[in-house]
């Protein structure tokens, strides 16, 4: 084997395998797509946050404006403090309501955000006041079993 | 009935110190193969030609089973996620099981018995031939000259192997998912997108991969060093480097894994 033979194969070898490392960050990895854009920080307190996961996203009509960076329990109210970085292209007003919602019946949960109609924007480092826990969704069983035997009691009579 | 039980007690003793004298000189020798590899990067040739022969000649193998293992991963992933309805996440199965785990373990395995047992046996056989000692006698050290290139060589080789294997796995599970099946395209490539993190999936797998690309040069070039100079002692000791590569393989990706993605 001459020695420019063995050169060119170990430098196709070397370079495809970069390539191949450059395809699995940038277009299986999340490398090149989302990392947000100066991201800010906002916060919201929720009495329940259910199964939501740091960096789940948050969504804006289905669009996803920013992803959660941390989750804490507020010990002075005992409420979960969800802190969140956001996309620097998207502002929202100061009403806005945000939702914990499940994407299909068995996907991950996201923040979902509802925009309202206050003129003024939400500051950097501001906190959403208007939250709407997750729905548990053996409460929500419970609470069903709990109406219908009610009603059951109450056609009896 | 006192002779059985001494003989039984002295059969484990021999073996254990056996066991344990192995273990020291396979750490001295991997101390002396570090020490000495200045060389095999001085001269870089020796160790491109190692990585031509156990990274470049490796190619078609991992290339060809990646690829079917990722049409596999897709059909049985496809099979197994439409009872739940959710073909579309398809991409992200196929994704992440290759990076991190199938990608560095199929192609360490693929390597060590591929490329492990080549050193082994062309190590051994220099041995056999009593090449090795000739290099001595010139006042060539043979870790440095034989050994450390054939090490490096493998070490390198190792994680753009299992690079290419997750790669080809991918587009494998492309090829059976989309062309072949239908799922959305968007989605397979969204979906992978949205889930494969590039610290927490991808990096840890090339580190996997890496570790792996030096237990098994490690043991290949150890066991071809300490081989038996005789035929038999080489096809024993290629023999050897497969299934302790092999095991270590799969011991160190549960070590590995347990401290990466526990939580």
């Amino acid at each position: 084997m001459r020695r420019t033979t063995i050169d060119i194969w170990v430098g196709i070898f070397v370079v495809i395998g970069v390539l191949a490392l450059l395809f699995l960050s940038l277009r299986v990895g999340n490398l090149g797509s989302s990392k947000l854009q100066s991201p800010y920080v906002l916060q919201a307190r929720f009495d329940n946050i259910g199964g939501l996961k740091v960096r789940a996203p948050i969504k804006s009509a289905g669009v996803v404006v920013g992803r959660i960076d941390s989750i804490a329990l507020d010990s002075q109210n005992y409420q979960a403090l969800v802190t969140m970085k956001m996309d620097d292209r998207y502002r929202f007003p100061k009403d806005t309501f945000a939702t914990i919602n499940t994407s299909g019946l068995l996907g991950e949960q996201y923040i979902g955000l509802e925009p309202g109609g206050d003129p003024e924007n939400i500051e950097p480092g501001g906190v959403i006041k208007k939250t709407q826990s997750a729905v548990v969704l053996e409460k929500l069983i419970s609470q069903f079993m709990f109406s219908a035997a009610e009603k059951g009691n109450a056609g009896d009579k | 009935m006192l002779d059985g039980l001494l003989s039984f007690f002295s059969f484990i003793g021999s073996r254990t110190i056996s066991a344990v004298w192995r273990l020291g000189f396979a750490a001295r020798f991997f101390g002396m193969l570090i020490l000495l590899s200045g060389s095999s990067f001085r001269r870089i040739n020796l160790t491109l030609r190692e990585i031509y022969f156990s990274g470049v000649m490796s190619l078609i193998i991992i290339l060809v089973s990646g690829l079917f293992v990722g049409m596999v991963l897709g059909l049985q992933g496809y099979d197994t996620l439409a009872r739940y309805g959710s073909e579309e996440a398809l991409g992200v199965l196929v994704a992440l099981s290759l990076v991190r785990e199938l990608g560095p373990v199929v192609a360490g395995l693929l390597f060590a018995s591929r490329a492990g047992s080549a050193i082994t046996a062309e190590i051994g056989l220099m041995k056999a031939t009593e090449q090795l000692d000739a290099m001595d006698m010139m006042a060539v050290n043979p870790i440095a000259r034989v050994v450390a290139p054939r090490f490096w060589g493998g070490v390198i080789s190792m994680p753009l192997l299992a690079a290419l294997f997750s790669a080809m796995g991918v587009l494998g599970g492309y090829l059976v998912g989309v062309v072949m099946i239908g799922t959305d395209s968007g989605s397979f490539w969204g979906q992978m997108q949205a889930s494969v993190d590039f610290q927490r999936d991808i990096l840890n797998g090339v580190i996997k991969s890496m570790v792996f690309g030096i237990a098994v040069s490690w043991v290949a070039v150890f066991e071809g060093y300490d081989s038996d100079a005789t035929a038999e002692g080489v096809s024993r000791a290629t023999t050897r480097t497969v299934v302790t590569s092999s095991l270590a393989i799969l011991g160190l990706d549960f070590i590995l894994t347990s401290l990466m993605f526990r939580g």
